[in-house]
């Protein structure tokens, strides 16, 4: 298992922070994780139901000063 | 995972309906279903390859989206397609119609495509019309 990835979508708005995420875990490898930062409070809910859907862990998302960080490993 | 069939008509040239039907495309897409989306109408003059015509805006919604750090639509059609295996297809109807050749459109546009297939590939999925 690699380091952490972190991808960095601060600024943007829906769907910009999901399709970073997905450009982002085609680039590592199964077992990896990712730390995903967003300023945007809908990405912070849709990522996590978007992991659910597909099949990715979802590790936990917490806020810090109006930053999303939003955890999960690549899990297929 | 379920995998849906979702067909997206886009038929508007504004901002607020096309960005929209990217966002609709794009998440779609990258959630496992097979997404088909069908250009016609005055929508595909912004898909003509390198076309940087911009969009007008409806609403205010639409303005503030030009201020802000929204993604553009083309570039969500372009990663439904690069990212989510989305196929993209112009109308036949409006290629004509706008004397648009073949190859003239953006690299991720597919080929043609004419109502009777659309109608035949959509059959049985979600339909959306922007």
């Amino acid at each position: 298992m690699s380091e952490k990835k972190i991808i960095d979508a601060r600024g943007s708005f829906c769907p910009g922070p999901l399709m970073e995420l997905i450009a982002g875990i085609k680039m590592v490898e199964i077992g990896d994780e990712i730390e995903v930062l967003s300023t945007d409070k809908g990405s912070a809910a849709e990522i996590p139901q978007w992991l659910k859907k597909v099949g990715h862990e979802h590790l936990g998302s917490r806020e810090e000063a109006g930053v999303w960080h939003v955890n999960l490993k690549r899990s297929k | 995972m379920e995998l849906n069939k979702i067909s997206v008509v886009v038929l508007s040239d504004k901002r607020e309906q096309l960005q929209m039907a990217a966002m609709i495309a794009s998440v779609g897409a990258v959630s496992g279903n097979e997404v088909l989306v069908f250009l016609s109408m005055n929508a595909l003059r912004y898909f003509v390859k390198g076309a940087d015509e911009k969009a007008p805006c409806e609403g205010p919604v639409g303005e503030l989206m030009e201020q802000k750090n929204v993604p553009p639509f083309k570039i969500l059609f372009e990663q439904a397609v690069t990212l989510g295996d989305a196929k993209i297809h112009p109308c036949s109807m409006a290629m004509d119609v706008l004397g648009i050749e073949q190859g003239g459109l953006e690299g991720y546009i597919g080929e043609p495509m004419g109502l009777t297939m659309f109608l035949d590939e959509c059959k049985g999925g979600q339909v959306w019309s922007f």
